[in-house]
């Protein structure tokens, strides 16, 4: 299963957990499954959030796949200047 | 069609990596080029904008009816002609942001909330009588009490700007409204656990001013709305497609009825990826049924479009004496402007990104201040507190006595590094930039007396993003190529070496443009250094396409099967004996047969772009401060930064030089200056000091290229990072000059004589 890490204001979301073991296939999977162990956190899964997959960040990236020995870290989106 | 006949580089380049002249050089130096205020239409009218002359005011009435009877006025807008848009927070930039925010900071509604905030516009036909209209607009204003301070705005009895902010972040939420906008915290391990490995904590508070991306091109546009609901529009902008968005948001439209055009750009970094002028002309033009041309002047562009947040940031940090940092932690204050929405979550994320540390809690407050809503600007958020990190890491070394390189090297962020914000890196070159600085002549040659020389480092995300391109072929063979992100940085010269690369064609053969909002599909913005990445990647698939295209029609005329043809060197050839023996077709070949064999060749490449390698770099920087002035020179200062690969070497070095410039006027000059009502005293370059070419010495620049395993050439963006670095490493070389460290910013010659003069003094006892 695929480990997931909150930070920021997403562990609060989440109740206060710092990890979170979710089977997921891809980022679709994930993101729904995420919001049904946390509800608090669902609002905030459709918008405005990142997904560093294994250290690589992903926005909006809803197919992109994720392996059952992932590292998965809910972050901000991002942009710059 | 062969395996290998995809472009992808086994390492070594033809294309990539190399300097031809830039596509858009001749049009610039000769002044073709046209930019944002360069079109004129005929029957177009001149649009300017009334705007507060008060930091915060309620206001009571509008009465626009004496402007409107001025002959020549062809009409005004205020905020009635807004529909108000409820709250829906959409992704933009670094934050989130919210278009019932948007709709009033485009035009004030209940309230004023920083001086220059639009209050009411005109369309007439010059601008006299504009100026003229604007005077005889009634605004009934009621004066109210501002706050400009961050510190002070938090503060429970400060002026509440928004009467409804309730602070998120918090639990269990607040009941009574205040000026913090949201509350967000970071944390790794245990702080206070690290604390106590340590032998030596140090912990300072800083500030930073807000600054202003300087860029040289006001704000422009051109509007023309039709009568059957279609418009255009011309303006200055990072992002186009995202203009469309916008401003079809606030005007109501499909956004299939507006087509938007990049103008060339005078500079962004930030500033222009949200509208300003650009919804409120095609309103004036909407409701005159005639163009509409709309510019700002310098004293508008600063008191109204968004600076850089200014900060105060509290920031400790625990070290061993072998130098091992065991904890870092940091409070960052960020002022929003007068809407929320501050870069403060990746300033948190930013402070201790380049440090390996096992313990790190950073917690960021989003506040609002009746200054204009500040807008990004360079890997926004993260120089404020990499400011405090970088000035507290060199304070530890001199404490040990050990060179700030090696503490850095000692502590450096690496693959497999868990970052301080979340997520383990993978290939990183912060290491390589921290060697690259330590053999460097710079680092290496003598100092002369008096002079101090400081260094830090500096991180940024990077992103991808929505991306679309399309490559259209030529008959003679040439290509037209079509990018739907403006060239700020030379995107264009990047983007047509990546698409030579791929096609292994000349790149004299590929033209650039940048296409308007109806000829691609959505395309996010340039900013977040993503477009040699992103656009690149977009260019590349594009060019497979096209290739797969042209060798699907070279089996066709050769009558064998697809998989028995490959691309190789911008040409299409057998792949191997057994598929028979025929010419090579080249590209123009191809081309010129294209009508007879099946029609025209078009690449296109519409993707969402992932996997945006982060950068660093380290700087060096050596300067000289005369102590009878308190003017800091820079004497030389050397940028080193990882590109992972630099396409067009020439551009990179300009983002870094670019960059450490910026930073330096940040360190040294630029701050706004306020009256005791909230208005601007310095709104123009004589008096809002960013550095010339006299101020700086030649920057010289080292790229590293550790390549970003996701683009298929290894870029990584560049155009961030290197605003970074300057502030701190400027403070270390003036501490190393004087003695003094300074925390706050800038460090101008009048805060330089004074601490000088606070040093000389003894203490009382």
């Amino acid at each position: 299963m695929a480990r997931v890490v909150f930070i920021g204001n997403f562990r609060q979301l989440a109740g206060g957990d710092a990890e979170a073991e979710i089977a997921a296939s891809n980022v679709r999977d994930l993101l729904r499954r995420l919001g049904e162990r946390y509800p608090a956190l669902a609002p905030h899964l459709d918008e405005g959030i990142a997904l560093a997959i294994d250290g690589e960040i992903h926005q909006d990236a809803l197919f992109s796949p994720v392996r059952p020995d992932s590292e998965v870290c809910l972050m901000p989106k991002i942009a710059g200047g | 069609m062969a395996a290998n006949s995809h472009g992808k580089t086994n390492g070594s380049t033809r294309w990539v990596g190399t300097r031809p002249v830039r596509p858009d050089g001749v049009d610039k130096v000769t002044g073709r080029a046209r930019f944002g205020a360069d079109v004129h239409l005929p029957n177009m009218l001149v649009g300017k904008v009334l705007r507060s002359p008060h930091a915060h005011a309620r206001i009571h009435s509008i009465d626009t009816s004496a402007a409107l009877a001025l002959p020549g006025v062809k009409t005004v807008v205020t905020r009635d002609d807004f529909n108000d848009l409820p709250s829906e927070f959409v992704p933009a930039g670094e934050m989130l942001i919210n278009y019932r925010d948007v709709v009033r900071n485009v035009m004030a509604r209940e309230k004023a909330l920083f001086e220059g905030h639009p209050v009411a516009a005109v369309a007439a036909v010059s601008e006299k009588v504009a100026r003229e209209a604007l005077a005889r607009i009634k605004v009934d204003y009621e004066v109210l009490p501002h706050v400009l301070d961050v510190v002070e705005a938090m503060a429970p009895e400060a002026p509440l700007l928004h009467e409804d902010l309730i602070t998120a972040g918090v639990e269990p939420a607040p009941t009574t409204p205040s000026n913090v906008a949201k509350v967000v915290e970071f944390k790794l391990g245990d702080v206070e656990a690290g604390f106590a490995e340590a032998d030596i904590v140090i912990e300072r508070e800083f500030s930073t001013q807000p600054v202003h991306q300087g860029y040289i091109e006001p704000h422009a546009c051109i509007a023309n709305y039709s009568e059957d609901g279609q418009a255009e529009l011309w303006c200055t902008t990072q992002g186009h497609f995202v203009v469309r968005g916008h401003c079809a948001k606030l005007l109501g439209m499909d956004v299939s009825k507006l087509r938007v055009t990049a103008s060339e750009i005078g500079g962004g970094f930030g500033g222009k990826t949200v509208v300003y002028l650009e919804p409120v002309a095609l309103m004036l033009s909407r409701k005159s049924g005639q163009p509409v041309k709309m510019t700002m002047s310098r004293e508008e562009v600063f008191q109204a479009s968004g600076p850089a947040a200014g900060t105060r940031v509290w920031a400790k940090v625990g070290m061993t004496n072998a130098g091992r940092i065991t904890a870092g932690e940091a409070v960052l204050k960020y002022q929003a402007g007068a809407f929320q929405g501050s870069p403060v979550q990746p300033g948190c994320m930013c402070a201790f990104a380049p440090y390996d540390l096992a313990h790190v809690k950073v917690v960021g407050y989003d506040v609002v201040v009746n200054r204009p809503k500040v807008a990004a600007y360079r890997a926004p958020g993260a120089p404020q507190s990499e400011f405090a990190v970088e000035s507290i890491i060199d304070e530890l070394a001199k404490r040990i006595g050990m060179d700030p390189v090696e503490l850095r090297l000692k502590n450096a962020a690496k693959e497999g590094t868990k970052a301080a914000y979340g997520p383990t890196f993978g290939p990183v070159g912060l290491v390589e930039t921290l060697e690259e600085a330590k053999a460097h002549d710079h680092y290496r040659t003598p100092l002369k007396p008096g002079q101090g020389r400081g260094v830090a480092s500096g991180f940024w995300f990077n992103i991808g993003g929505e991306t679309c391109a399309t490559l259209n072929l030529g008959e003679d063979g040439t290509i037209a190529l079509v990018a739907g992100t403006p060239d700020i940085g030379g995107s264009r010269a990047s983007l047509c070496l990546q698409a030579a690369e791929t096609l292994g064609v000349d790149v004299e053969r590929i033209r650039p443009l940048i296409g308007d909002t109806s000829t691609l599909g959505y395309t996010f913005l340039t900013g977040g250094s993503r477009t040699a990445f992103a656009s690149g990647m977009a260019v590349i698939e594009a060019a497979r396409d096209m290739i797969r295209q042209l060798c699907e029609r070279a089996a066709k005329i050769w009558d064998i099967p697809v998989d028995a043809v490959e691309w190789i060197d911008g040409e299409a050839r057998p792949a191997g004996s057994n598929a028979g023996e025929f010419e090579p077709l080249s590209l123009a070949d191809l081309a010129r047969l294209a009508g007879k064999s099946g029609g025209p060749f078009v690449g296109r490449a519409q993707i969402n772009a992932q996997g945006a390698g982060p950068s660093f770099g380290t700087h060096i920087v050596d300067v000289d401060v005369d102590r009878e002035t308190g003017r800091v020179t820079i004497e030389r200062y050397t940028v080193i930064q990882d590109a992972g690969k630099a396409v067009h070497p020439s551009y990179v070095e300009g983002q870094l030089q670019g960059g450490a410039v910026q930073g330096i006027g940040w360190a040294l000059n630029e701050e706004y200056i306020y009256d005791d009502k909230g208005r601007l005293q310095n709104p123009g370059f004589l008096d809002y000091r960013i550095p010339v070419c006299s101020d700086v010495p030649m920057i010289d620049t080292v790229i590293v290229e550790v390549p970003n395993p996701t683009h298929p050439y290894g870029v990584r963006g560049v155009g961030e990072t290197p605003i970074v670095p300057p502030m701190a490493a400027i403070a270390n070389a003036v501490e190393g000059a004087l003695g003094l460290r300074f925390t706050d910013l800038p460090m101008s010659p009048p805060r330089v004589l004074k601490a000088l003069g606070d040093a000389r003094v003894p203490k009382a006892a």
